[in-house]
């Protein structure tokens, strides 16, 4: 129990008041193989030391792989499981949120399962909030269908960054965040650079092109001809 | 000796084998052998070729020993003190315990009795030293008996092999022409001392004589046995489901734990049927614990699996691994303890799933990814021992990499378009390449280096692409590329 010791009350209470209580939330990745979405939900949970359950179904973990220890930049305590089912998926979450010492709940489930319905995800929003453990669904290959998340996101990975010594090398990754559907706030979209040494994601606006005025093409059109 | 219901008759000659530096060695023979001439420690091959009809069947060493182990709780019969002796003996203090048996004759016909219904052999003696009826036992009369001033005359004409020496000592002693006890008993004890002045106790007969003799102390040191904690329910007639009695058993066996400041770490829930069968299931708990109602619920999808067959009158519910435990109070208004939620979660998810589908991902002084992470239970210690990486990882790891059909750019360089899941990237951006060599003290010789490049593609995806090998290095033919993780 050395390392799995809770200090879940005292860490990190400096850092970030939590106004905001802990939920479910869901996320989308656009690609089986983005591993964007994980990311960002790691890096919006609570910095405690207390262990993570990260539960896996059979098809996540062949299609899209396992989490990696030596990638992820916070140093806490992960407790794997593996199952081959959705429907156990939903069932040992639902477990775990009963466990107030966890950090969070982490789960991976392909495609759309007939047990991951409205009722499912309202279950594990209801507990998780009774629980204030903040819990995140990830769903590979999926339909964002009736669900009870409270947030619920759309991730992409973006071109990253400038390397800030080599040109050549991919920097800071950038993710295209869509909060398409929230309870607490205005859904939205940005694009989020991942600071990794320090752990932050920094939101900025979408930058897009501005709509053409009907003058400015025929000006165009003047100048070539 | 192994026991087996179809035992070979006396007449056929059966050896049991262990495994030598040459071959299999014979490692025990029954009469018939040892009348054909097969002796304990040669060879098999050899022995067959004495006794062509041999029957050859492999020892149980250490099933031996652990039935032997039994049977040093089951000695406890006739005397408190009982001890295991080597690989094939039992030492019983029996001192002030044999006129409870009418005298030392009258105990060993009785043990030889017991034993022999139990199918076991048994040559017995009676001697004031552990020495003295460990001789007496294999080399001695039936039964021997030894009263404290008859050593030297009822050991004297032994052979010194009696004396518990290794096999370079009885042949240095045979050589010298002490072929019995007593031949080494009449040597002056001066000489004795002066030759085997460095020899260890396997290795000295003095000692050993010493020992014989009463004037070396040889204890005898008891093994403990720990009380077997217990519930069970008699019923009155045979039912099929242990459901209904399971919560009460849970109870009792708690309560006992906790009369005995104990707590268990694994649960075997037996069932008796009628017909003489017996069924069980077994659950376990990841920390000592004595929580009837965490107990319980262990075994809610379990019990199903027990099979009734056509009924069963007695259930007895068993604790194992009991250990001490102490109860210590945390928090000051008596709050829920944290850590104690988190090992029984594991607990139930361990019951339900399997102890393998729980674990915890820890660190490894490898450079290889996939050898960088070992499993270990849930809520082990990690090893002290945690690699420290400075290079960059990706978050996620195919647990086998996927190979991918690549458009070079250069050869030594990252690939300037690769496919991989049927799909078309472009590579816009690469970081690498680390080479990271096998590890030769544990890969097969040919195994190749792989060389690993960060690349990221026309739409963002940043993967973790891998080269095996290099062009013309004698281990295969050209490179090819895996893709074995994607970055975030």
């Amino acid at each position: 129990m050395g390392l799995l010791r809770v200090q879940k009350d005292l860490a990190g209470q400096g850092e970030r008041p939590s106004a905001v209580p802990h939920t479910l939330s869901e996320a989308f990745p656009a690609s089986p193989t983005d591993a964007s979405a994980v990311a960002f939900a790691l890096s919006r949970l609570p910095r405690t030391h207390a262990p993570i359950l990260w539960v896996q179904d059979r098809l996540s973990r062949k299609e899209a792989g396992r989490p990696m220890l030596a990638g992820l930049s916070a140093d806490r305590p992960i407790i794997m499981v593996d199952l081959s089912r959705a429907a156990d998926v939903l069932w040992v979450m639902e477990d775990g949120l009963r466990c107030r010492s966890l950090g969070a709940v982490i789960g991976e489930v392909w495609g759309d399962p007939p047990a991951l319905d409205f009722t499912a995800t309202k279950r594990l929003a209801m507990r998780a909030e009774a629980a204030d453990v903040s819990c995140w669904l990830i769903r590979r290959a999926a339909s964002p269908d009736l669900s009870a998340a409270r947030d619920r996101w759309r991730i992409a990975s973006l071109p990253s960054g400038a390397h800030p010594h080599d040109a050549q090398a991919p920097g800071a990754p950038r993710w295209a965040l869509d909060l398409f559907r929230s309870r607490r706030t205005q859904p939205g979209q940005w694009v989020a650079t991942y600071d990794a040494p320090s752990d932050r994601v920094h939101f900025a606006a979408p930058v897009r092109d501005r709509t053409l005025e009907p003058r400015d093409g025929a000006g165009r059109e003047r100048a070539a001809g | 000796m192994e026991r087996e219901g179809n035992a070979p008759p006396d007449d056929i000659p059966v050896v049991l084998a262990r495994e030598g530096q040459h071959g299999p060695v014979i490692h025990a023979a029954n009469r018939c052998a040892r009348l054909e001439g097969i002796q304990a420690g040669s060879r098999v091959v050899d022995m067959r070729a004495i006794c062509p009809e041999l029957q050859v069947a492999y020892a149980d060493e250490a099933g031996d020993r652990a039935a032997l182990d039994r049977l040093v709780l089951w000695a406890r019969r006739w005397c408190p003190w009982t001890v295991r002796d080597g690989d094939d003996g039992l030492i019983l203090d029996t001192t002030g315990a044999d006129h409870l048996w009418g005298g030392e004759a009258a105990m060993l016909i009785e043990m030889e009795t017991q034993l022999s219904l139990l199918g076991l052999t048994a040559r017995l003696a009676v001697a004031p030293t552990w020495g003295a009826a460990w001789a007496l036992a294999r080399f001695g009369p039936v039964r021997a008996i030894c009263a404290a001033d008859e050593a030297y005359f009822k050991l004297g004409p032994l052979p010194v092999t009696g004396l518990r020496l290794d096999g370079a000592t009885v042949l240095l002693l045979r050589r010298l022409g002490l072929k019995t006890i007593g031949a080494v008993m009449d040597v002056p004890r001066l000489s004795l001392t002066r030759r085997f002045v460095k020899a260890g106790l396997a290795a000295n007969p003095l000692m050993r004589l010493d020992q014989v003799m009463g004037l070396l102390a040889e204890p005898v040191s008891s093994v403990d046995t720990k009380p077997v904690i217990r519930a069970q329910v008699l019923l009155a007639e045979p039912i099929f489901d242990p459901t209904l009695y399971l919560a009460d058993l849970c109870e009792d066996l708690c309560a006992q734990l906790k009369h005995a400041g104990q707590g268990c770490r694994r649960l075997h829930l037996t069932v008796f049927k009628t017909d003489g069968d017996v069924s069980h299931v077994d659950v376990a708990t990841s920390a000592s614990t004595r929580d009837a109602g965490h107990l319980h619920s262990l075994f809610r999808d379990k019990v199903e699996r027990i099979n009734p067959g056509f009924g069963f009158d007695l259930i007895t519910l068993s604790a194992g691994g009991v250990e001490a435990m102490s109860v210590s109070q945390n928090t000051l208004e008596g709050g829920a303890d944290d850590d104690l939620h988190l090992t029984q979660l594991i607990d139930r998810l361990s019951a339900k799933f399997g102890p393998r589908a729980v674990t915890r991902p820890v660190l490894r002084q490898s450079h290889v990814p996939e050898r960088a992470e070992a499993q270990i239970a849930a809520l082990a210690d990690s090893p002290a021992d945690m690699a420290v990486l400075t290079k960059e990882r990706p978050l996620r790891l195919f647990d086998h990499p996927e190979e991918v059909r690549v458009l070079y750019a250069v050869p030594e360089g990252p690939p300037a378009q690769f496919v991989w899941r049927r799909q078309t990237h472009r590579v816009t951006r690469y970081a690498g390449p680390e080479r990271i060599a096998p590890e030769w003290w544990k890969d097969r010789p040919g195994t190749r280096l792989r060389d690993y490049f960060k690349i990221e593609d026309q739409t963002g995806l940043r993967l973790w692409l891998y080269r095996e090998g290099l062009h013309e290095d004698g281990r295969g033919g050209d490179p090819r590329w895996f893709v074995h993780g994607c970055f975030a």
